[in-house]
């Protein structure tokens, strides 16, 4: 069993005085640069205790229940970590170690440099809070700890709170994760209303008690509630906002695991709070899970700032997990638990993977905007010379979050596919066709992520640079490369490893649907990954690596019998006979990803503007200004109006906000009079 | 052991020189219906052979990425090429990755090539990439509904399983599921291997380039290497599309005597593709880029409703 419980307390505790740290350095100028570093470290260890206690109680496969001390008699802050909880606080911690190494040198640059000792007095507390929210056992001090994440994050995006975009971000954000968690409020005391209590454990099945509209409406508003955190479409609009404004230590905790509480809190409501759903509210999370996968990724093709562009593929890839929700639950409504849990498997897979990738491809943006000093992809170009291992790593993340083999993408993509295939023999009528549909548009969405990669690091990384500060980038330094290259193995591991690491969610799937299929999804000795006995289908990504380095003897031998002879030049690049090749000639992202703005038109609305200044002939400009733009539909369609409503019934409401304190005396009063005539019952 | 690594080793070498003698083969047919001569069936071979030797030139503005991606793009195509049946059902590594892995196997090789091509900097590059990645993304969705089709018809995504529940009910491919899929693979086939309608192998026509374009500052012995790659894709394709929508004659194990018919017979199913696709390319002429979504969505269509008459005649 391991001395679990005092891993994790231990985990808490240096978090807590890492951070009570930076605050007191802050006030001490001298002292802070030189302790920032070390609090980095101090975070990463802490990050390992927690990372030991999570695996430990996914290992033991058994409950944790213990309670922190609270002060309050009535209040306990309950702390358990299950199966589901020490997965979550597992990715976490993985995510955390890596960030925190990262961190040790990109806090001597950036907005962060100029507070370190805040930076990381929040960078600790916001990495306590997750733990917490992972790991809190009953509701209020899940809320406690969800909104603690809210304004730590917030706090964190805001670091660069001179520059207004930063604001600006920040402000949506947090207005945003505010709504989410007002829905959450009611939902869970929907919940708790018929479960008669406030702890986890009791709301077990809950949902199932509550007649079918308040179970229904429940449902719906810990989806939409969870939805604005997760960044589903059309919940999604504060990620592109907010991610790219934050230090890229932050953005990349912010896309890797703060999404996920989103996640976390779904796979708490679907497979632990609710038993079986009725079919609509499967279906419900699965077309939720495919729009957002695929606007995700369109959206993502358009942008050539780099931060949003993985911001957008953030929103992208919570679709694809939610795909994995949502065949769960279908499965579950038609009573095949095995399913269920290939299904869940597969999401809570990409879960992880996400996080590694994407959190390592954040990372990656940060090293090129401190490297490079822009964010702005059209004037990068050929950084893979100046930054070559940032470089490396990119690549890395790259080819895995677009679903290539051998990485580990890959794998949780195939166990999607697999989930969905099964879809179709397995449920009756017209909800059988969804499944291939969906699993069609989950390989646009791939293919289009593809595409997108294509332009991120061809753009980014390949061929002349484009401006003098992407001429003059410098590489990362040491502990920056450290971090990415963790989880650039993360990746690694996780691709080939995969049957190593599907046992980890046995108790998961024993838990939420008493079936354990993980070891039918691993045969022959861990070298196979296989879908088990509902289906067949078997696919193995490390004898593929094998045999992909074995192959490799072909094109070799043909090098070293006939190529190697053969006499071999640097030349320049073909320029159409133009007096060599500049950058001005090289591809640019807008124009990459031109062709796709046109096919989906319709969805984009792109708006161009180009003007010539001339003197003789049209033929011969002097000046070309172009400008294209897509309009963002979702911001003028959807919140605007929502806005426009919001600001009228504010201008409407200000009369009561006379200003006067007798006045608002007057409203305690009454209301607390109200309170006792009509809430309080015998 | 020793029986599984003959296997691998005999249907690799069949690949490798196989594939060059389709894409002369196709070359020949299309000029024989054009009235042309055109150059002899073994000429790929000759060129292959002449460019292994050539010198090359390599762009300076290019990285690794680009040194890299000929044998990546190689060793990716030969590795799909082993999870096919081809001359037996029991593909030699199908074990080890069915469909999905050799739909994303292919799209690894097509992801370093489309890098290769922005590494060298030159418009065309760039070009060639775009397009590249634009086409395959519209006709993954329908390439994909079509193996979900078949998938779902075997209870497998597995290759080898595939083609043994095909080999037990001969003919199946009579079926309106099966017929319809199996029109959209072949627009799939046309699109994703470069043919006209949708892409010309034989021009380096500026406006009109993708695949071409991608690669063109590719010379000597990487460029025998993507030529080939090009030529094994495409059998590749052909071979997913032959033995799982008609296994007549393929051998259920790898006894030699049957090897040797079920090749016959796969040399025959191939000719009868082949000359379907030069039929194709010499009656149509090359399409607008932004016509070819049009193609491809007639493709997806067509593999929804063989989606749509599995469930309606599933029983």
């Amino acid at each position: 069993m391991g001395p679990i419980r005092e891993l994790y307390s231990a985990g808490l505790l240096v978090y807590a005085v890492a951070a009570l740290a930076g605050l007191t350095a802050h006030f001490r100028k001298t002292t802070a640069p030189w302790i920032a570093p070390w609090l980095c470290y101090t975070s990463m260890a802490a990050a390992a205790l927690e990372f030991s206690a999570s695996a430990g109680a996914l290992i033991a496969g058994a409950d944790f229940n213990w309670s922190l001390p609270s002060g309050i008699p009535s209040i306990q802050y309950g702390v358990r970590l299950d199966p589901l909880s020490a997965f979550f606080n597992l990715s976490l911690s993985i995510l955390a170690v890596c960030v925190a190494v990262y961190s040790v040198s990109y806090l001597r640059h950036g907005a962060a440099s100029r507070r370190p000792g805040l930076f990381c007095c929040f960078f600790n507390l916001h990495l306590l809070s997750l733990t917490l929210v992972f790991t809190a056992s009953n509701v209020i001090f899940f809320l406690i700890a969800w909104e603690m994440v809210v304004v730590t994050s917030y706090f964190l995006v805001v670091t660069d709170h001179e520059a207004a975009e930063s604001r600006k971000g920040g402000q949506l954000y947090i207005l945003m994760s505010r709504s989410g968690t007002g829905l959450l409020f009611i939902g869970f005391l929907l919940l708790a209303s018929v479960a008669g209590s406030m702890e986890f454990s009791a709301l077990h099945g809950s949902g199932e008690k509550l007649s079918p509209v308040l179970g229904a409406s429940a449902f719906l508003l810990l989806f939409c509630g969870f939805g604005v955190k997760a960044g589903i479409v059309p919940l999604h609009i504060w990620l592109p906002a907010a991610h790219p404004v934050a230090p890229s230590n932050v953005s990349a905790l912010m896309s890797g695991i703060v999404i996920k509480t989103g996640i976390y809190g779904m796979a708490r409501v679907f497979f632990d709070f609710y038993g079986v759903l009725p079919v609509w509210a499967g279906m419900m999370v699965l077309v939720a899970g495919v729009i957002s996968a695929l606007l995700g990724v369109l959206y993502a093709l358009m942008e050539h700032d780099l931060k949003r562009l993985l911001a957008y593929h953030s929103i992208e890839n919570i679709g694809i997990i939610l795909m994995g929700f949502g065949s769960a639950l279908l499965f579950r409504s038609f009573g095949h638990p095995q399913l269920a849990a290939l299904a869940l498997v597969a999401g809570l897979f990409h879960t992880v993977n996400h996080g590694v990738f994407k959190c390592l491809l954040f990372l990656g943006a940060g090293s090129v905007l401190q490297g490079a000093g822009t964010r702005n992809m059209e004037e990068m170009g050929g950084l893979i010379r100046r930054m070559p291992w940032t470089a490396l790593f990119f690549l890395i993340g790259s080819v895995a979050i677009s679903g290539l083999p051998p990485l580990n993408g890959f794998v949780s993509e195939w166990y999607t596919y697999q989930g969905l295939l099964a879809g179709f023999g397995a449920t009756p009528t017209l909800t059988r066709m969804a499944f291939p549909i969906a699993g069609a548009l989950l390989a646009l969405t791939a293919a289009l992520a593809a595409a997108c990669f294509v332009k991120a690091f061809g753009i980014t990384f390949l061929a002349l640079p484009r401006s003098d500060h992407a001429a003059g980038a410098s590489e990362a330094p040491t502990t920056m490369k450290t971090g990415m290259a963790g989880l650039a193995v993360a990746c690694v591991v996780l691709g080939l490893g995969a049957t190593w690491f599907i046992p980890v969610f046995a108790p998961v799937t024993q838990r939420a649907f008493g079936v354990q299929i993980t070891q039918q999804l691993v045969s022959a000795n861990g070298l196979l990954l296989t879908v088990g006995p509902v289906r067949n289908g078997s696919v193995s990504p490390l004898i593929l690596s094998f045999a992909l380095v074995a192959l490799l003897a072909v094109p070799l031998a043909l090098w070293f019998t006939l190529g190697r002879k053969s006499p071999r030049a640097k030349g320049p690049a073909w320029d159409c006979g133009l007096p060599g090749l500049t950058s001005a000639n090289e591809f640019t992202a807008t124009a990459f990803s031109k062709p796709l703005r046109m096919i989906f038109s319709a969805l984009f609305r792109p708006r161009r503007e180009i003007q010539a200044e001339f003197d003789v002939s049209p033929y011969y400009p002097k000046a070309i200004h172009f400008e294209s733009e897509i309009e963002p539909t979702f911001e003028t369609h959807l919140y605007e109006p929502i806005l426009a409503g919001i600001q009228s019934l504010a201008a409407r409401m200000r009369r009561i906000q006379t200003g006067s304190i007798h006045a608002y005396l007057a409203y305690i009063f009454v209301t607390l009079i109200l309170l006792l005539l009509f809430g309080v019952r015998e | 052991m020793i029986g599984a690594a003959i296997a691998i080793g005999f249907q690799a070498a069949l690949v490798l020189l196989l594939s060059p003698l389709v894409t002369g083969f196709n070359r020949f047919l299309k000029a024989r219906v054009q009235l042309r001569r055109g150059p002899g069936v073994l000429q790929p071979y000759r060129d292959i052979f002449k460019l292994l030797r050539k010198g090359m030139v390599i762009p300076e503005t290019a990285s690794w990425i680009f040194t890299v991606t000929p044998y990546l793009l190689f060793v990716t195509t030969l590795l799909a090429s082993l999870l096919i049946p081809m001359v037996s059902a029991l593909a030699p590594l199908s074990l080890f990755g069915g469909v999905l892995a050799v739909v994303y196997l292919l799209a690894l090789g097509r992801f370093f090539t489309a890098l290769a091509g922005l590494d060298t900097g030159s418009s065309f590059g760039g070009l060639g990439s775009s397009r590249e990645m634009t086409i395959s993304a519209i006709a993954e969705p329908a390439l994909m509904l079509a193996v979900f089709t078949v998938a779902i018809g075997a209870g497998s995504t597995n290759l080898s399983t595939v083609a043994l529940s095909a080999l037990g009910q001969s003919w199946r491919f009579l079926a309106p599921s099966q017929m319809l899929a199996f029109a959209a693979l072949f627009i799939v086939l046309i699109a994703e291997t470069g043919r006209i309608p949708v892409d010309n192998p034989s021009t380096h026509l500026e406006l009109t380039m993708i695949h071409e374009a991608m690669i063109l500052e590719y010379s000597g012995p990487y460029l025998a290497l993507i030529e080939w790659s090009a030529a094994m894709k495409q059998l590749v394709l052909m071979m997913l599309m032959v033995n799982v929508f008609f296994p007549f004659g393929l051998s259920e194990d790898w006894s030699p005597l049957a090897v040797l018919i079920s090749l016959a017979w796969f040399l025959l199913k191939l000719l009868l593709l082949s000359l379907a696709v030069a039929i194709v390319e010499v009656s149509n002429a090359k399409m607008r880029l932004f016509r070819v979504p049009e193609l491809l969505a007639v493709a997806f269509v067509l593999s929804a409703l063989a989606l749509v008459s599995t469930f309606l005649f599933q029983a």
